[in-house]
Order: structure tokens, then C-alpha cells, then sequence
């Protein structure tokens, strides 16, 4: 039995930048055919942008690229040509899946709409993924994640309660790929059971808003508008991520319970701020939060950050490094040891460590793969797949239809 | 029974454990049309205890987080700590395809309902388990939190934003950590579905939150050991990128060379347009202009003009005036803003859910997508503690009401 679940599920892949590919990532790394559709003409975004291997540009170099686009297949088809057209849609008649992650109303400009592959293939299953979907006055608005984050409601949650709403970077990015993987792998399911493919138009915006589900409820319900907090929370105290030793080394903490606070208070040798009565319940903590931060950050201050967690998990107390990604990669005990970031054999890289998916199967554990580079399976794409001949492929190469 | 409509997952079953690590899992699945049975403690689940509350009564039938993550589920009370209450799942068990859960590892294997006890009972089940650190490794029986979890996992992110005269902060409200571990871990399911379908077994899925968390680029380090300092954006000017309008703030950049003429541009010529933009401005050289290149004098310059245009206007306004002038802007959305959206008016995002026992009808966010043939919906409010013990216990198990009550004294449900 294989250990690809997915194997034999083929995806006709028109995603670029970063939700697209993160999403047919997870299809690709759990074994199914992924072939992404590319063009040198509109190159995707993270073949092209830094950070490169040793700040060497070149298409196959690319850090972000090489990480999530892994396990899948890469041919070269200039779609701006009528041609290339014509072979995207060749390529639909072979699919299972066929994604994309342009703009609203992208694929239908194109003439590759859900009607028309619909009609090449009738059970297909096309994701379009955008910002705002494809209906509605703000559809066809372009914008990155960082634009999506500001507009779904967590800048606004994000932060210190006395400065402007925070930066949490391209956040909503993290959330659409898993919205887009999991309707796609429902929508694959119901299709074995009933024949039936669909067209799947998501709106990130909309599945960023199910992670802010509980303040939309609390606004509708009791008209309040939700704020930020920094890192304080209403059911721990302290809560806060604290400075420790040296350069940019940082630990978080959270205490949720009175047990827990004493025994915190042991863990750091019972200092007479421990015993201040007013600390003592954990509404007494909240009352004087802020005296007992200050405490608790001139503590930590002179810790290494490791030692501090450590020291505190074994006493029962919660707490974490801020792992920065040299951590991520060197130091964290427990991705490591869940080989997290498995090496990766990549001819223009040497090696490399791409992220494996956080979903893991006792059966059916499969390995990822490295990144294609740039139209490395053209010719089992135009002669396997599309069975071209030599002939076909050369002039397709020399009307600029194959790059 | 779920309402009658053909969801994706209508088939299915799943017994939901979670407390609040997992519960976003079988909240989607139940969206997508698949049984769920929320199975609780007798008492109820302490995330019932989550704030915030409708209007502010602090009671387990009213928190608004249980609402948000529970819709589309039936629920029942059962205590699987007592060997009755076992022998009870067991049976729920052999009815089902999935089981989520969210205990400590091994908690579940010490009760003797493990995957591998689970497997014998029923060969297709799919186990979820969803922990802060995974089954096995190192930080296994660590504590947690969704603090916590966004230092250890989505450190790289966290740490790659915000002030850097403070520290880094998560995202604050909601346990953003175990959204994106409950999202995920619908993805484990139905691969295992999948596979089930073709080979007829069953497996355990086993998520980490951690891992889920680690979304973050980390290939400058793999590549070239190479750490952005944190606070360093990298540019040689200090630029805006989060501005104050008239009822609160936007997102803008602006940019040159020949994005200008689809950002920069248009903003400008909108300012000009109401009388907003001086000589200087509307003749400046966007094709040149380049963060890299420019002085902080210019910047400062655009930026005293821009924050005067933006105060004259309020977040609908501008986002109006982004979308009528094809300007990437977009405004910093607080709840209100995201209630009065025009655009998931017109998506029909909002699903209006009864909730009989309070005599309201609540707004809720709704489909994340719209689907030709099966799109997600949300098909009833969070079940109350126990609501569908009679419904299950008596109605599909066939206990008799004398059983029922007998159990439900011992504390078995």
C-alpha cells in the first residue's frame, strides 16, 4: 500500500507568490501530482525576489521558493499566447484539481473560467483563492497579506493599547493556505462519492475572519469594538514575553493558576517580591499588574532564555523561547527531534531544509520532496501527459509557447 | 440530525474531545455537513468559560468563544474517565469515522482508547490529536499556551514585527495558536479520509501546534545563516506604513518605479483632485523614486501632506476612494468596519443563527467560501451542555430513559 495517500490525484497548478503554492504544497507533499504551469514572461514573484542562496539570483535559487513548492513538478507555458492557452487547457483535460491564486476574476479574463474547463473537464475541481473572492464591489482589488491582515481586523488587535495598531506582517498568508487545503480535500471527497466536481471560490478575507470569529459575536452581540493588548491576557498573569540575555533573546509567560505562581516563585529562589501578598490570588495579580511586570522582567533579564524555560517547565510553570529561525532550525529540542525541517538533496542549492507538513499520518507518513526547478518536467508534462511528439514540442519551443 | 443539506462531509461522524486547542476542527467539519457530536464533561467543557459573553453574563451557556467554535455540532455530556462512560464512547466509536481530541499525549491511551485500542473497535476510525508539541519528542508533556506556542512556534514570525523597543507580542483576543492548529488539522483528517477511502484502514493523526505554528520563512537562515535583526526593516528611511485617517487608521506604502503608477499615482491624483496635494507632490518622479535612494526629508515631506488628506477622510471613505481610483489602500479594520463591509454584505458572509433559548438571532462570520455545488454553512448554534444526550443516548443508542438517568447520577454522562 502506498505510503502517498494522494498518489494518483493530479493538480494543474496556476498558483504563484505564497497561499497558492503553500496550498497545492500540501497536496504535492502528501503524494499527489502537482504540476506547476509556469512562465518566464510573468515569473513567479519568488523566483525572481531575494533572499537567494549566497545572494546569487537565479530562478532556482530562491529561499521562499524552495520551501514552498516542494514535492511538485514544474513546466514552462508562456499563457499570454493563444497557444499557451490551449495547452493549459490540455493540461485541465488531465487534471483532477486545477488552482490558481490570482486576483478575482483573473482566470475567467484569461478564458480559462470555470464554465469553460467545466466544459473540457465536467467533474473538475478549480480553487480560485483570492483576497476578496469573486463576486462582490471589492473582488477584483488587488493586495498582499500584510493589506488582508489590516483589513480582516488583526492589526487592529494587535499591539501595545497605548500605540498605533501593531504589524503582525503578512499573517492572514498563514491562514488561507490551510482554508484552501482542507475545501479542496472535502471537495475531492465528495466528488469520489458522487461524480461531481466544483468550483471553489475563496475568499481569504473570509476565512480570516473565522480566526477573529469570538469579537465579531461580541460586536454584533454587545457593541463592543475589540483592541490589543500587547501580550496581556485576561486569564493569565503575569503574561508576557520578557527580555532575557544578550542580543534579542526573549522568553515568554504565561501563569494561569495560584499553583503555578508559587511555583514560580520556587523556580526562581523565592525572592521577597515573590511573598508580596498582593500577588498571592490570581486576581490580586491582575489588580497590580503593573508593578509586578516590571518584577518579573527584572528577573528574567539576567537569564538565558533556554535555561529560563527550562528551569520553568520542570518546575510546572508555563513558558517558552522566542525562538528566532536559527533556533527554529538548530536549537528547538522538539523540531528537531521531529525532524522538522528534513534535509533535501537540490542541484543548484547543495542542500537544503524545507518544512514538511504539521499534519503527521501514522500510516501514511510520506517524504517531501525538493522543489522543481524552473521547467524541469517539460518533457514528461509535453510528452507524457500531453503525448506530443519531438516535432510538436520544438515548434512550440520556437513560437515562444515552451520557454 | 444535521440539516438535511448535501455537504461535503455529510457522510461523516466525528466524536469531538476538544477542548479549546481543537475545537475550530470539528467547528469546519460540522460546517461542511459532517455529524458532530460534541462530547463534553459532565458539567461542560471549561472553555465554556472563555470570554467574551453575551451581553456580559458570565454563565457556560453564554460565552461567545464556545458560540464562535462549537456552531454545527450537536453535544452530549460523558465522562470517560468512568469505565462506563467508556464502554459509551466505545460504542459512539463504532458509529464513527473520525475522533478529535486534544488531551495531553497518552492521556488517551491510558484509558485504554488510544488508536491502537480504537483501531480494534472500529478499522477506518481516523484519530486526531492535537498537542502543543506533538505524541512524542523532548518538550512532549511541556506547558502550554497560546503565548507560549507563538513564542516556540511562530517565533520567527512573531519576532519579525512590532516596535522593537518592546518586545515581540502575539496576536492578542484569541488563541490564534489553536485556530491554526484546529484549521490543520482538518487537512490531517481528510488526507486520512482519503486514504481510508482507497486502502479501507483508518490512522492516527497527530498535529502539532507548534509545528503549525512554524509558518514563518526560515530559508535565509538555511541558506545563507543570515538573521534579520529584529526591528530592521531593511530601508535606510524610516517610512509609514500604518496612517491615521478621521476615525482611525489605514495601510498604505508608497512605492516608485513602475508599481508607482498603480499605487503612488492614483492616491495622489485623488488628493490633487480635492485640493490636497501641493505643486511639489503632484510633480514628483515616481518612475525614480525608491525607498533606497530617497531621503528622509522627502519622505517626511509626502508623509505631512498624506496624514492631513487622510484625516479629512474615514476608513469607508478611503477604502471607497482605494477601490474607485484603483489604489492598493486598505483601511485598519476594527469589528465595526468589518460588520458594515460592503463586500461580505454582498458575499453573504453573515449567517444569521438562531439561538431560541436566548430569544435572539445572532450574526455570525459565515462560508469562508462560495462553492458551485456544496458551499460551507453553518447549520445550528453551539449546543448546550447536554442538549443531545436524549437525542443520542435514548433516540439512537436505544438506552432506555431509566439508563439515562441511572448514568447520568453516577456522573458516567
Amino acid at each position: 500500500m502506498s505510503k502517498k495517500p494522494l498518489e494518483g490525484i493530479k493538480v494543474a497548478d496556476f498558483t504563484w507568490v505564497w497561499t497558492g503554492p503553500t496550498s497545492t504544497k500540501v497536496l504535492a507533499d502528501f503524494g499527489a501530482t502537482v504540476l506547476r504551469i509556469e512562465s518566464k514572461v510573468r515569473p513567479d514573484v519568488w523566483r525572481i525576489q531575494p533572499p537567494f542562496k549566497d545572494d546569487v539570483p537565479g530562478p532556482n535559487r530562491g529561499a521562499v521558493f524552495n520551501s514552498q513548492n516542494t514535492s511538485k513538478m514544474s513546466c514552462s507555458v508562456n499563457l499570454g499566447l493563444p497557444q499557451g492557452k490551449e495547452i493549459a487547457k490540455r493540461f485541465v483535460a488531465w487534471a483532477d484539481i486545477v488552482a490558481d491564486n490570482f486576483a478575482g476574476g483573473a482566470m475567467e479574463r484569461m478564458g480559462l473560467g470555470y464554465e469553460v474547463l467545466r466544459a473540457i473537464k465536467p467533474d473538475i475541481i478549480m480553487l480560485s483563492s483570492s483576497l476578496m473572492g469573486q463576486t462582490g464591489p471589492w473582488h477584483d482589488s488587488p493586495g498582499y497579506g500584510d493589506q488582508l491582515t489590516a483589513v480582516s481586523g488583526i492589526s487592529q488587535i494587535s499591539g501595545w493599547p497605548d500605540r498605533i495598531p501593531g504589524e503582525v506582517g503578512f499573517y492572514t498568508d498563514y491562514i488561507a493556505p490551510r482554508f484552501n487545503a482542507l475545501t479542496i480535500l472535502a471537495a475531492l471527497d465528495h466528488r469520489r462519492r458522487t461524480g461531481k466536481g466544483q468550483y471553489l471560490d475563496i475568499a481569504q478575507h473570509q476565512g480570516s475572519l473565522k480566526f477573529v470569529a469570538p469579537l465579531m459575536l461580541d460586536y454584533h452581540v454587545n457593541g463592543r469594538v475589540a483592541g490589543r493588548m500587547g501580550n496581556r491576557d485576561s486569564r493569565a498573569c503575569p503574561s508576557g514575553v520578557f527580555r532575557c540575555r544578550g542580543e534579542d533573546k526573549w522568553c515568554a509567560l504565561a501563569i494561569s493558576t495560584d499553583d503555578e505562581w508559587r511555583a514560580f516563585c520556587a523556580a526562581v529562589g523565592g525572592p521577597a517580591w515573590c511573598r508580596d501578598e498582593r500577588f498571592v490570588t490570581f486576581q490580586g495579580r491582575k489588580d497590580n499588574e503593573d508593578e509586578l511586570e516590571p518584577l518579573v522582567t527584572a528577573w528574567m533579564v539576567d537569564q538565558v532564555d533556554r535555561e529560563a524555560m527550562q528551569t520553568l517547565q520542570e518546575a510546572g510553570v508555563c513558558a517558552g523561547v522566542v525562538n528566532t529561525p536559527e533556533d527554529h532550525m538548530e536549537n528547538d529540542p522538539q523540531l528537531l527531534y521531529r525532524q522538522f525541517f528534513p534535509w533535501r538533496d537540490h542541484p543548484e542549492l547543495g542542500r537544503y531544509r524545507p518544512p514538511r507538513q504539521p499534519c503527521v499520518l501514522s500510516k501514511t507518513p510520506c517524504e517531501i520532496e525538493r522543489a522543481p526547478l524552473y521547467g524541469e518536467h517539460n518533457e514528461y508534462a509535453f510528452k507524457e501527459i500531453l503525448g506530443m511528439t519531438d516535432d510538436e514540442i520544438a515548434e512550440l519551443v520556437i513560437a515562444g509557447v515552451i520557454q | 440530525m444535521p440539516a438535511g443539506n448535501d455537504g461535503m462531509l455529510s457522510p461523516y461522524r466525528v466524536l469531538d474531545l476538544t477542548d479549546e486547542k481543537g475545537l475550530m476542527c470539528g467547528k469546519l467539519m460540522g460546517d461542511m455537513g459532517a455529524d458532530v457530536i460534541k462530547i463534553e464533561r459532565p458539567g461542560g467543557d471549561p472553555a465554556r468559560n472563555i470570554g467574551p459573553f453575551y451581553q456580559d453574563e458570565e454563565d457556560p451557556e453564554k460565552s461567545l468563544f464556545w458560540f464562535a467554535v462549537n456552531t454545527s455540532k450537536r453535544g452530549i455530556t460523558l465522562d470517560i474517565e468512568k469505565e462506563e462512560g467508556r464502554d459509551i464512547f466505545r460504542r459512539l466509536v463504532k458509529t464513527a469515522d473520525f475522533v478529535v481530541e486534544s488531551f495531553p499525549a497518552g492521556y488517551m491511551a491510558g484509558l485504554e482508547l488510544g488508536y491502537d485500542d480504537l483501531e480494534k473497535i472500529n478499522p477506518g476510525i481516523i484519530l486526531v490529536s492535537i498537542t502543543p508539541y506533538g505524541q512524542s519528542g523532548p518538550y512532549r508533556d511541556n506547558r502550554a499556551s497560546d503565548l507560549i506556542l507563538w513564542a516556540t512556534g511562530g517565533g520567527p514570525c512573531m519576532r519579525s514585527f512590532g516596535d522593537h523597543d518592546r518586545p515581540p507580542y502575539r496576536i492578542s483576543q484569541h488563541p490564534q495558536t489553536y485556530f491554526h492548529a484546529g484549521t490543520e488539522a482538518v487537512v490531517g483528517a481528510l488526507v486520512a479520509l482519503y486514504h481510508r477511502a482507497n486502502s479501507g484502514e483508518g490512522q492516527h493523526v497527530d498535529v502539532s501546534i507548534q509545528e503549525c505554528m512554524s509558518f514563518f520563512p526560515v530559508g535565509d537562515w538555511d541558506l545563507n545563516r543570515r538573521l534579520r535583526p529584529r526591528g530592521a526593516s531593511g530601508l535606510p528611511v524610516t517610512v509609514r506604513h500604518i496612517w491615521p485617517c478621521k476615525d482611525g487608521y489605514v495601510m498604505w506604502r508608497y512605492t516608485g518605479g513602475p508599481n508607482a503608477v498603480r499605487h503612488s499615482v492614483p492616491l495622489v491624483n485623488w488628493m490633487a483632485e480635492e485640493g490636497m496635494a501641493d505643486d511639489w507632490l503632484k510633480a514628483f518622479d515616481w518612475q525614480n523614486f525608491s525607498h533606497f535612494t530617497t531621503t528622509q526629508e522627502t519622505i517626511d515631506r509626502m508623509e505631512e501632506q498624506t496624514i492631513k488628506f487622510f484625516m479629512t477622510h474615514t476608513k469607508a471613505e478611503m477604502m471607497a476612494g482605494a477601490i474607485k481610483y484603483r489604489i492598493m489602500l486598505y483601511p485598519v479594520a476594527a469589528a465595526n468596519d468589518m460588520a458594515e463591509s460592503p463586500q461580505l454584505a454582498a458575499r453573504d458572509f453573515w449567517a444569521n443563527i438562531r439561538h431560541p433559548d436566548l430569544g435572539a438571532t445572532v450574526r455570525y462570520p459565515g462560508k469562508w467560501a462560495n462553492a458551485s455545488e456544496t458551499p460551507p454553512q453553518i447549520s445550528r448554534r453551539a449546543p448546550l451542555i447536554g442538549e443531545h444526550n436524549q437525542e443520542l443516548y435514548e433516540g439512537e443508542l436505544g438506552m432506555s430513559a431509566e439508563t439515562l438517568a441511572r448514568l447520568s447520577q453516577q456522573g458516567a454522562v
